[in-house]
């Protein structure tokens, strides 16, 4: 088994979700490659890839035609690397699940979508219907491609490993997609998809004034913030901040609900997280047959006890 | 311009669907259908640029049994023109799904092909970026904005990091977002209207498409169960349990 693992990474930083996904690999075999893909900052992100426990050779495919992996480009890279391997993972980051089933359908396989466990080479788990069902799945396709919940898998460690750093020399450039540019939410606190600790609100938030309230609070637990999408459709706080099974998949050790009921939607993104709390003044609201901690108050009196409780 | 826009009849979002009980798979017995929310999205943006002159034809596409009939009068009640209905009771996956996408993309020809980025029934969010593989079609996916030009979109997406904004050429795939717009209700005379429009049926075989499945579901299983927890009577009381209980603050 040789597997092909697709970086993660942006402005010369490796991200965690492609350590999770390596570990995920190295379920499936010991012969690890990761493709670096990228316009620029390749040779940083891929000294980082190279040092990752579990890495035999990191690939480096730097040219402006996969500039944030545009997938017309990327996919037809990985379509023509993949003919080497058995398996072929990539996160199922917003990256990966653009990339990933175009290399699938290019190759004429069914790809298999944020697998959350790898029962054997060709049998894997995955949630379906916002998680209601974890569904065991087996593959009949040559090459598998699979993008990974990432939160499923603990990340092999960043440094101890000493992989060998090849360059691709091939490019496929359509010229059909163009990077125009990008929002980025700017934030000193640490990523959703890799803190520790993360409060969200709700629709009981009421504006997007008041998740200042929650900014003060995670602030001093060194958390990061998430939301409902009630929250991210009132307009409260902007999409990246969306939590479930359209956002993103969250597990950390602590999650803190302020003002969410815990619509199916939610529950889907968080309910792989440690250790659950939930504040609501709706004493039925379904969080609470989720939380672990559950308090019925009002957020507008909770919070501010609980920020000078910290 | 020419839309082609997807819709898949999935069980309605409201609906908690569980495994049946000898885990063969999700128990769908009585369960209320529906057009899966994103698809309903796709067609909303076809219907606004086909009132703003922009599309001159919108082409509602369903894939399924006959019953997914339902979901193409769904669509041309919001404003589509016609339907076609790709009939199979065969369990289809993206792959398959795509291909005679592809092949109704050769008979249509269209401009700009609409799809809700993932149902959310399978949750596989695939099928868009395998006809844009298909069909060698420029994809943007996730999109929460779409601004036509002159033989090309530009279309905003939402990333995991924000937004990010991508210029495509036409003839083009985007996979909707759930903020690119919200979908009116069809309104009762449009409900009838939609029944007058016309539905062509065909089947995988006649656009000459094998959708045998690639994937086989040995099992369907509920999740490790989360157990409610306690109810604390105050901040103070949730504070000291979740340093001394949890021991998950300092």
């Amino acid at each position: 088994m040789s597997i092909l693992v697709i970086a993660e990474h942006d402005k010369g930083d490796l991200k965690g979700a492609t350590l999770a996904t390596i570990a995920a690999a190295r379920n499936l075999g010991d012969q690890i490659d990761v493709l670096v893909a990228g316009a620029a900052d390749c040779a940083a992100v891929a000294a980082k890839a190279a040092a990752a426990v579990g890495v035999s050779r990191v690939l480096v495919a730097e040219n402006a035609a996969y500039d944030h992996m545009l997938a017309e480009n990327t996919a037809l890279l990985v379509a023509e690397l993949a003919k080497n391997y058995s398996h072929v993972l990539a996160p199922a980051t917003t990256n990966g699940k653009n990339v990933i089933p175009r290399a699938a359908a290019l190759l004429d396989v069914q790809a298999i979508s944020d697998i959350c466990g790898v029962v054997s080479a060709d049998t894997f788990q995955r949630p379906i219907y916002a998680g209601n069902i974890i569904a065991t799945v087996q593959s009949s396709d040559s090459i598998k491609l699979l993008t990974v919940r990432t939160t499923a898998f603990d990340p092999v460690a960043a440094e101890g490993g000493r992989a060998s750093v090849e360059t691709v020399a091939s490019v496929h450039q359509t010229g059909l997609a163009e990077f125009k540019g990008e929002e980025v939410a700017k934030s000193d606190r640490p990523e959703l998809t890799a803190a520790k600790i993360i409060i969200s609100g709700g629709r009981g938030m009421q504006n997007g004034d008041n998740f200042e309230m929650l900014y003060r609070i995670a602030d001093k637990l060194g958390a990061a913030v998430g939301a409902s999408r009630a929250a991210v459709d009132a307009g409260f706080v902007p999409n990246d901040m969306q939590v479930g099974q359209t956002g993103k998949i969250v597990a950390p050790e602590l999650y803190i609900a302020v003002g969410i009921s815990g619509a199916i939607q939610h529950l889907a993104g968080m309910k792989d997280s440690k250790v659950i709390v939930a504040i609501n003044k709706d004493g039925d609201a379904p969080i609470f047959q989720v939380a672990d901690y559950g308090l019925v108050a009002d957020l507008f009196k909770a919070l501010p006890e609980l920020e000078a409780a910290l | 311009m020419k839309i082609v826009v997807a819709v898949k009849r999935v069980a309605d979002y409201n609906v908690k669907v569980r495994p049946k009980s000898d885990h063969s798979g999700p128990d769908l017995a009585n369960v209320k259908m529906a057009i899966n929310p994103f698809c309903e999205i796709a067609v909303e943006e076809a219907v606004r640029l086909k009132e703003k002159g922009t599309a001159t034809e919108v082409i509602a596409v369903s894939l399924g049994p006959q019953a997914a009939q339902e979901q193409i009068r769904t669509a041309l009640a919001l404003g589509a023109d016609r339907g076609i209905l790709v009939q199979t009771d065969v369990a289809l996956e993206p792959l398959g799904i795509a291909k005679c996408l592809k092949a109704i993309c050769d008979q249509e020809k269209p401009d700009l092909v609409l799809l809700g980025k993932q149902a959310i029934d399978g949750d596989n969010n695939q099928t868009g970026q395998m006809l844009g593989a298909l069909t060698g079609y420029a994809q943007a996916t996730f999109a929460s904005k779409i601004t036509v030009g002159d033989g090309s979109l530009e279309v905003i997406r939402e990333v995991d990091g924000g937004l990010q904004t991508l210029a495509i050429k036409l003839p083009a795939i985007v996979t909707s977002d759930l903020r690119l717009n919200e979908p009116r209700y069809a309104s009762l005379p449009n409900i009838m209207k939609a029944k007058k429009k016309p539905i062509d049926t065909t089947t995988p075989e006649q656009l000459g498409v094998d959708v045998a499945p690639r994937v086989k579901l040995l099992k369907a299983e509920p999740p490790p169960e989360r157990k409610a927890g306690i109810k604390v009577e105050d901040v103070a009381q949730l504070v000291d349990k979740l340093k001394n209980e949890a021991k998950v603050i300092a």
